[in-house]
């Protein structure tokens, strides 16, 4: 009889922790341009390679370079580089807020910006995002007003949804901005249905799921692929890995799985990472993919390749667990800072107009919190009625509620 | 003896049971280097090692189904879902699965595991952060459910449900985790260190499950109790001046009925209190059982404070949870009939 020796379990850990030296020398990083672009109405399964590269237009240079470039007009480029310096300025201040007290809790999008900034570019009004918490890109690019967005924040008397919510979890339908759960995972799926409705209907609307690297673990993300490869959803289904879920790097979700975009390739999905740090490069597999959705081509899976550099949320002190420089050493840079070189490069921009327009941006983002302050924060202030508190709840308030909202004398 | 916060108890549970048993098994997310974001698991995989204690994916399904799969292999697994809120995915695996299997299997296959979440709510942590479920799962046949008021408590109920033949969920109400809370929300906490019951033998200890405990000795209404209610409760006994007996259940399945029984019968009055919402609550179990055992003794109408029938809110946070002058109301009401 043939003799075994004792299984032992296998626990993946991050090749580093808090007081090594950072290293992502695993992460192999093609260079910016050498992924070609296939047709959209390419067959999956002759493009099962990009599940393992990484799409970039911006060398190291700032140039783009190869197919996926030029999507984008030069003041499309320069508005989009006011979003992402928007929605960094957006999170400085909220943070400081938080920390004032003025509201219970926040969550920033440092190094993730172009993720959700570029996305929206490329989706059109009617459409549908299904966004996590970490996508208020979607809102700022949209066009939403940041005084609403402070107004959520604050829970205060002019807040859209009366306080109901933890602060960043908008809704807007108005803005293609579906209304944020705060349970993992729930809404990739919905996407999928939300996608499938169009197409039941006729329409030509399309729409969007997003989901992070560790959230890719709920049973949700997998009935979204199932769901969305049967029916052929005219979908885009976004997987932002940023590489830590909380205190959990992605090798805990991800498995044996090559990429988290690799999933994609057991329901027959066209599945792409791209530099989600490369604000031309999300755009140009975006556009891609939404083109695919909006011609009936079905869905497309998208792995965005970045980094968080802040804490998971103001909850959180991430140098429990991992390399506090570790974020220097993210190989893929920082969005922000990859599209102004590139702009300067070709001498669309400038060091003095960047810090002009820096300056010109955090003033509009202070006059916008001046003016949500007005209404009121989390502890002072105007504040949504206990009323609110009992509406709401379904379309016609049913007796019980109605004695109990009485019973609380409002 | 030494001090400690219901965090450190819970912990200490879970180190005894660890070292006492090598089937002992803790996971769940962000359980294993970092501790958990409570940090209820701080240490153990240092002390343990990475197979006894680990990170889960983002799956409550896995990790309780992966549980249930550890038990019917003979381990002890006593796994941690961040918050209560997120204990949906897996509710399958608990009502379908682990509270089934020992019947089913008429005892062949059993699940000994506990399931620890933090419950409730009083953190403005708004409705995924807030939720008190125990009502869906005292509603289920099979599971047996623990909600711990203080860190002694919460060390010796853990090591009994980690040592429970059957399937224990176990709910941490997570604003008792510093420190007693009255409700009073605008006055400091006192930390455990200033409190009796956060004096906590260090070793194996265990409190019995199905033990109710009165907290307050009283003659004029009985305050059916679990959880942060506990200290609401006495609070709103204090600031009314009436002389309310309080009973900490401790444990809503099984439920010490003798204890409400005997309390009921001597006070002829009796408010039942959770932070849970009205409608089908644990609160309503309450309330028929003391209508089925005491019915002749009742002087007044049970009376029921709880969270209102809607989402946990945000900004209205303190309007929603259960205060002490909304209690305090009750026990006026019990009094006047
Ligand atoms: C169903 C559910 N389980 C657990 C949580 C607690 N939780 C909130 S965020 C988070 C980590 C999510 O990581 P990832 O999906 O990578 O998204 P990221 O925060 O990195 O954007 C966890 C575990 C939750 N909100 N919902
Ligand atoms: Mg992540």
């Amino acid at each position: 009889m043939m003799e075994y020796a004792p299984l032992s379990l296998h626990v993946p850990e991050p090749e580093v922790r808090p007081g090594d030296t950072p290293d992502f020398s695993r992460v192999v990083i093609p260079r910016a341009g050498s992924v070609a672009r296939p047709p959209v109405d390419v067959d999956p399964k002759d493009i099962r390679d990009l599940a393992y590269s990484i799409i970039r237009v911006l060398n190291r240079d700032g140039e783009a370079v190869g197919d996926w470039a030029g999507t984008l007009t030069d003041d499309e480029l320069k508005e989009g580089l006011r979003h992402m310096m928007t929605l960094r300025a957006f999170d400085a201040r909220m943070l400081t807020a938080q920390r004032q007290g003025k509201t219970s809790f926040y969550m920033q999008h440092m190094g993730e910006e172009a993720v959700s900034c570029a996305f929206r570019r490329a989706m059109e009004p009617g459409d549908m995002n299904f966004p996590t918490y970490r996508q208020a890109g979607l809102l700022i690019a949209g066009g939403y007003p940041m005084v609403d967005m402070m107004n959520q924040i604050f829970s205060n008397e002019a807040d859209p949804i009366k306080g109901r919510q933890l602060p960043v979890m908008y809704a807007s339908k108005e803005h293609g901005f579906f209304s944020i759960s705060g349970n993992l995972g729930t809404q990739f799926v919905q996407a999928v249905g939300w996608a499938m409705a169009s197409a039941i209907r006729n329409d030509t609307r399309i729409a969007a799921g997003w989901i992070g690297d560790g959230s890719t673990a709920e049973s949700d993300f997998h009935a979204a692929l199932v769901f969305a490869s049967t029916y052929r959803a005219p979908v885009v289904l976004n997987i932002v890995n940023n590489q830590w879920a909380i205190s959990t790097y992605q090798g805990i979700a991800r498995g044996g799985s090559g990429t988290f975009a690799a999933r994609g390739l057991g329901f027959g999905l066209p599945a792409l990472r791209v530099d989600g740090n490369d604000y031309l490069a999300v755009h140009a597999v975006a556009k891609w993919a939404v083109e695919r959705a909006r011609r009936g081509l079905g869905p497309t899976l998208v792995e965005y390749v970045t980094y968080r550099v802040g804490a998971h949320s103001t909850s959180d002190d991430p140098s429990a667990y991992r390399p506090k420089t570790e974020s220097d050493a993210w190989p893929l840079g920082d969005p922000v800072i990859r599209l102004r070189n590139h702009l300067i490069k070709r001498g669309l921009w400038s060091e003095d107009r960047h810090k002009q327009m820096e300056a010109e941006i955090m003033d509009g983002v202070v006059a916008a919190q001046k003016e949500a302050e007005r209404h009121g924060t989390l502890h002072s202030g105007g504040k949504p009625s206990v009323r609110d508190m009992f509406e709401g709840v379904y379309a016609e308030m049913p007796p019980h509620l109605r004695r109990q909202r009485q019973k609380a004398g409002v | 003896m030494p001090r400690m916060t219901m965090i450190e108890a819970i912990r200490s549970a879970m180190d005894v049971s660890m070292g006492r048993d090598e089937t002992v098994v803790v996971f769940g997310e962000d359980v294993g280097y970092f501790g958990g974001v409570f940090r209820c698991t701080a240490g153990l995989q240092q002390k343990y090692g990475k197979s006894r204690c680990f990170d889960a994916p983002i799956s409550e399904l896995g990790i309780v189904g992966t549980a249930i799969g550890m038990a019917a292999y003979g381990l002890k697994p006593c796994v941690e879902v961040q918050f209560a809120d997120y204990v949906y995915p897996a509710y399958d695996q608990i009502v379908s699965e682990a509270a089934r299997i020992r019947y089913r299997s008429n005892g062949q296959f059993t699940c000994p595991i506990v399931i620890r979440m933090p419950t409730g709510g009083g953190i403005f942590g708004g409705q995924t952060h807030s939720q008190s479920p125990e009502a869906l799962f005292t509603h289920v046949s099979g599971l047996k459910v623990v909600v711990p008021s203080n860190p002694r408590d919460a060390k010796g109920l853990l090591i009994a449900a980690i040592e429970d033949p059957d399937p224990v969920i176990f709910l941490e109400p997570k604003r008792l985790y510093n420190g007693p809370f009255d409700g009073h929300h605008d006055r400091p906490v006192t930390p455990w260190s200033k409190h009796e019951f956060g004096e906590v033998p260090e070793d194996h200890f265990t409190v019995p499950l199905g033990k109710a405990e009165i907290r307050r000795e009283g003659a004029a209404v009985t305050v059916l109790a679990y959880g942060t209610m506990v200290y609401v409760a006495q609070a709103a006994a204090e600031d009314t001046g009436i002389d309310a007996e309080v009973i900490d259940l401790r444990t809503l399945l099984p439920l010490d009925l003798d204890a409400i029984v005997k309390s009921v019968k001597k006070t002829g009055r009796c408010v039942v209190v959770h932070e849970a919402t009205l409608t089908s609550g644990f609160g309503a179990e309450l309330a028929a059982l003391v209508q089925e055992h005491c019915f002749y003794h009742l002087e007044t109408p049970i009376q029921r404070v709880t969270g209102w029938d809607t989402p946990y809110p945000h900004a209205q946070e303190w309007d929603y949870f259960p205060g002490p002058r909304r209690v305090g109301e009750a026990l006026v009401a019990a009094m006047e009939g």
